[in-house]
């Protein structure tokens, strides 16, 4: 597939750029869009390191090509200050320190935001079995993320987004 | 501390600790680096603390050998211990240099003064004069050693919810070398087999060099890469080199037995160091065991990274190494350049646990760039990071030991087979750097040697704290083994402490004692004792639980290094088909602690890492080469596996700072290893503890 125009929504801002349908979405956000807040990790969809939302859903976007996410829209840890529930995750995250070198933080970060906008609300197990599958963390900050993940429960408990 | 710190008197400028033209920012410069273990912020709350600074006023300049300290490497759990005590006496030189002037300027001297967030005033005035002001009147070109010894302010600005300013950046968007970018930035990729002992012989340059956006093909000796537009493209010329490329192997990989069976035909370099005179009586109770652990991966989620660029024949290097200055040492060494014309800058990479690949996609990037007239970065790939990174290196552990009639130890041998945990960058003479050996005119590496005691390298931690009575420690250095070996966090802390932590309990339930009391009974070390006893009650430690059916617990204690930061810890186990880690309790002795927040997230860290090393981590490989080339051939700890921790911090009153990223390692392992024992009466001695080597032992 050659170069093409793509058109997609990033963080509610629509572009349309001229790259080749197959690239994978990371590299237009990361290398076209200078947007790096979500990580080269792996690039083949284990460590989770550059999940973004696409319509609201978690998506790594290392192996998603460009040309999948047309029409769509695609959600940063960029647009963290325009995303309430994203906002409330980073907010939390920060207070309790749920990083150490924060590289795959983004990534969980993304994840939790997209599983706790969805309704119905999924449970802890849910969310645990997702970032099994999803994410790695090597610094092991395991323990502070799912304190986070049960203080915002609790907080969407009481009507949070 | 009375006298200047080592690391302060070898960089005695106080202009290479701060800079003062960046109002209303103090400008703080260590030669300790952030590896994602938040050490630049300990280091700036110590700051902050002597100069009389708000943490917000602090900014924290990037490590770099043109401007700051050389403080070697950042590694051992000294960054707080070295690099914090070289700090603090810097601060509080320059605070004294600031209220001298301050005195001055405000007409008093300067016991009257005070200064907050800042500002220099009189006791009972408002008005003052900040260290902005003062800037032109302070000298920071004058060397510490010229100068009377501060008087040190002492403790820390931590309330306990101090928070890492350079988190606040990396959780909103960039923050990492991977995230660098300029007009001209160039991306390159290098070429690297998937066998050990592979060679490249030749590959098709032109195929590579035809495709578009291709700036250059890179070959020298053995080693090849490409420089292109983007990273794509990069990525597909080497993917064209790679199909033609004709590899030569040096030499077979011997069989993977899991079990370290190789290291029976290596030939180790022996060193007896301890020696003491065995008791010549018979002993009522003897024992013997080996333990041992595989290969370990740094896995680091980011793969490896450098930007490099060539100015007139010097060369600038920006990294995410641990020792800035080494690694420029040794550029300059490959390059045949004075050690000044090349200039190392750090940048944050993902979390780094010891000697990883970092150093040697320096030296990539430096080769690459030096084909183009643009700065280049070059990014590993995630098989290059699993495989080519430095691996842990494997052991072997042979304990025997002596009791006599009152169940006391009297006689205690350890004998520790490993290959090198330390083959970092500018230690002995030759290069490590990957990329080194592959030229056309190829610099050898340094000969075999290990991490000196006392820290040791794979004897590290080999020495047991408790009174055993006679003792005899024999490390065997072994060459090179079928996987490259350097630092992995604990070195043979991990390795050692399991086994010695492993033997005591074994040694416990042949004299028909409690695991605690044994352990007591043979530690007479206060701060040992008090961190053992610390967990013991915070986990409840019960003498009379039987264990059994699946449900067990398990104790573990070392002082890392014997030098650094003490940890005991408690594990429960609930073993079904797998080990489920229920709770993990950890009492820690660091000293006195600068920054809590930032310790317990180290220790918690090394707790969940040590887990993951000890239950499910091997690396291994095949006769075509290495095995662990994804995530998926390196499984580590997922979230649902994580247990429950509760750390407790302990210390005496007036103690020193002790190094603790660390000290969690090798107790941990250990007390998983006697938890699974306790839980189903049957031992694994050899790590990782799966499953599948769990069903082995129960049918033995």
């Amino acid at each position: 597939m050659g170069a093409q125009g793509q058109h997609l929504t990033v963080n509610g801002t629509e572009i349309t750029l001229s790259v080749d349908g197959d690239t994978p979405l990371l590299s237009v956000l990361r290398d076209r869009m200078d947007l790096k807040g979500s990580r080269i990790g792996c690039t083949e969809g284990y460590c989770g390191a550059c999940t973004v939302l696409v319509e609201g859903k978690p998506v790594q976007s290392c192996n998603t090509p460009v040309w999948s996410v047309a029409g769509k829209a695609v959600t940063t840890i960029e647009a963290a200050d325009r995303h309430p529930v994203l906002g409330e995750v980073q907010k939390v995250f920060v207070a309790l320190q749920a990083a150490q070198c924060g590289y795959c933080t983004n990534g969980i970060m993304m994840t939790l935001a997209g599983l706790l906008s969805q309704s119905p609300r999924p449970d802890r197990a849910h969310i645990l079995a997702h970032l099994d599958e999803r994410h790695l963390c090597r610094c092991g900050v395991h323990a502070r993320v799912l304190k986070a993940i049960d203080q915002l429960l609790a907080h969407s408990e009481g009507g949070l987004a | 501390m009375s006298e200047c710190p080592a690391n302060l008197k070898a960089n005695p400028l106080l202009s290479r600790w701060f800079r003062l033209d960046e109002r209303p920012l103090m400008g703080v410069r260590s030669g300790k680096v952030e590896l994602g273990q938040g050490a630049t912020t300990a280091l700036a709350m110590i700051a902050a603390t002597e100069l009389g600074l708000e943490l917000d006023q602090i900014d924290i300049l990037a490590a770099d050998t043109a401007h700051g300290p050389d403080e070697g490497y950042t590694a051992g759990s000294f960054s707080v211990e070295h690099g914090g005590s070289a700090m603090r006496w810097a601060a509080a030189q320059l605070r004294e240099l600031a209220a001298q002037a301050a005195a001055t300027v405000l007409g008093t001297t300067a016991d009257q003064l005070v200064v907050e967030a800042g500002q220099f005033r009189r006791l009972g005035h408002n008005e003052g004069v900040t260290y902005w002001q003062l800037r032109d009147r302070i000298n920071l070109g004058v060397s510490v050693l010229d100068l009377p010894a501060p008087v040190l302010r002492g403790g820390t600005i931590d309330d306990g919810h101090t928070r890492r300013p350079d988190l606040v950046g990396k959780l909103s968007g960039a923050g990492f070398i991977q995230d660098m970018t300029w007009p001209d930035l160039l991306h390159g990729r290098v070429l690297r087999p998937d066998h050990p002992q592979d060679r490249l012989l030749s590959c098709d340059d032109a195929a590579a060099k035809a495709l578009a956006g291709v700036v250059a093909v890179v070959r020298d000796g053995h080693f090849a890469g490409v420089v292109a537009q983007s990273d794509e493209i990069a990525l597909a010329a080497i993917a064209l080199l790679r199909r033609s490329a004709q590899w030569q192997r040096q030499a077979e990989l011997p069989l993977d037995d899991g079990l370290n069976g190789w290291m029976d035909q290596a030939s180790p370099l022996s060193t007896c160091f301890l020696d003491e005179a065995q008791p010549d009586k018979d002993l009522p109770i003897r024992h013997a065991a080996r333990y041992s652990r595989p290969f370990i991966a740094h896995a680091s989620i980011g793969p490896a990274c450098a930007v490099a660029q060539w100015h007139d024949g010097q060369l600038q290097v920006w990294s995410h190494s641990q020792g800035i200055y080494p690694l420029r040492r040794q550029l300059a060494r490959t390059f045949g350049l004075e050690a000044e014309h090349v200039q190392v800058t750090h940048a944050h990479g993902a979390g780094c646990y010891g000697h990883n690949g970092a150093d040697d996609v320096a030296l990539d990037a430096a080769l690459l760039a030096r084909a183009v007239k643009a700065p280049v970065m070059c990014l590993w790939t995630r098989a290059d990071e699993l495989s080519w990174s430095p691996f842990g290196a494997a052991m072997r552990m042979e304990l025997s030991a002596g009791l006599d009639e009152s169940g006391q130890i009297v006689a205690w041998n350890h004998a520790v087979w490993s290959p090198t945990h330390l083959a970092r960058p500018g230690f002995g003479d030759g290069v490590n750097l990957l990329a080194a050996g592959d030229l056309a005119q190829p610099h050898a590496r340094p000969p075999l040697a290990d991490a000196p005691r006392p820290q040791g390298g794979g004897d590290r931690n080999a020495v047991p704290l408790y009174d055993v009575g006679a003792r005899k420690i024999t490390h065997h250095l072994l060459p090179q083994g079928p996987l490259r070996s350097s630092a992995l966090r604990a070195l043979g802390a991990h390795g050692n402490v399991f086994a010695i932590e492993s033997f005591m309990d074994e040694l416990a339930a042949l004299a028909g004692r409690d695991p605690l009391e044994f352990r007591l009974a043979h530690l007479s070390e206060p701060r040992g004792r008090a961190v053992v006893e610390a967990v013991a009650k915070a986990a409840q430690w019960n003498q009379d639980d039987p264990g059994g059916e699946g449900h067990g617990r398990g104790l573990g204690f070392a002082r890392y290094k014997n030098l650094g930061a003490y940890c005991a810890v408690v594990v429960e186990v609930e073993v079904a088909e797998t080990v489920r880690l229920v709770k993990v309790t950890a009492a820690v002795d660091a000293g006195e602690v600068i920054h809590r927040d930032g310790l317990m997230n180290q220790i918690e860290g090394g707790i969940i890492q040590a887990a993951s090393w000890t239950l499910k981590e091997a690396a291994g490989w095949t006769q075509d080469g290495f095995k662990t080339r994804s995530w998926a051939d390196y499984p580590i700890l997922t979230f649902s596996e994580i247990p429950a921790i509760e750390i407790e911090l302990v210390a005496p009153e007036g103690a020193a700072s002790l190094g603790g990223g660390e000290c969690a390692a090798g107790p941990v392992a250990a007390a998983i290893g006697n938890a699974i024992a306790h839980a189903l009466g049957v031992r694994v001695r050899d790590m990782p503890l799966t499953p599948e080597r769990i069903t082995q032992a129960i049918h033995a």
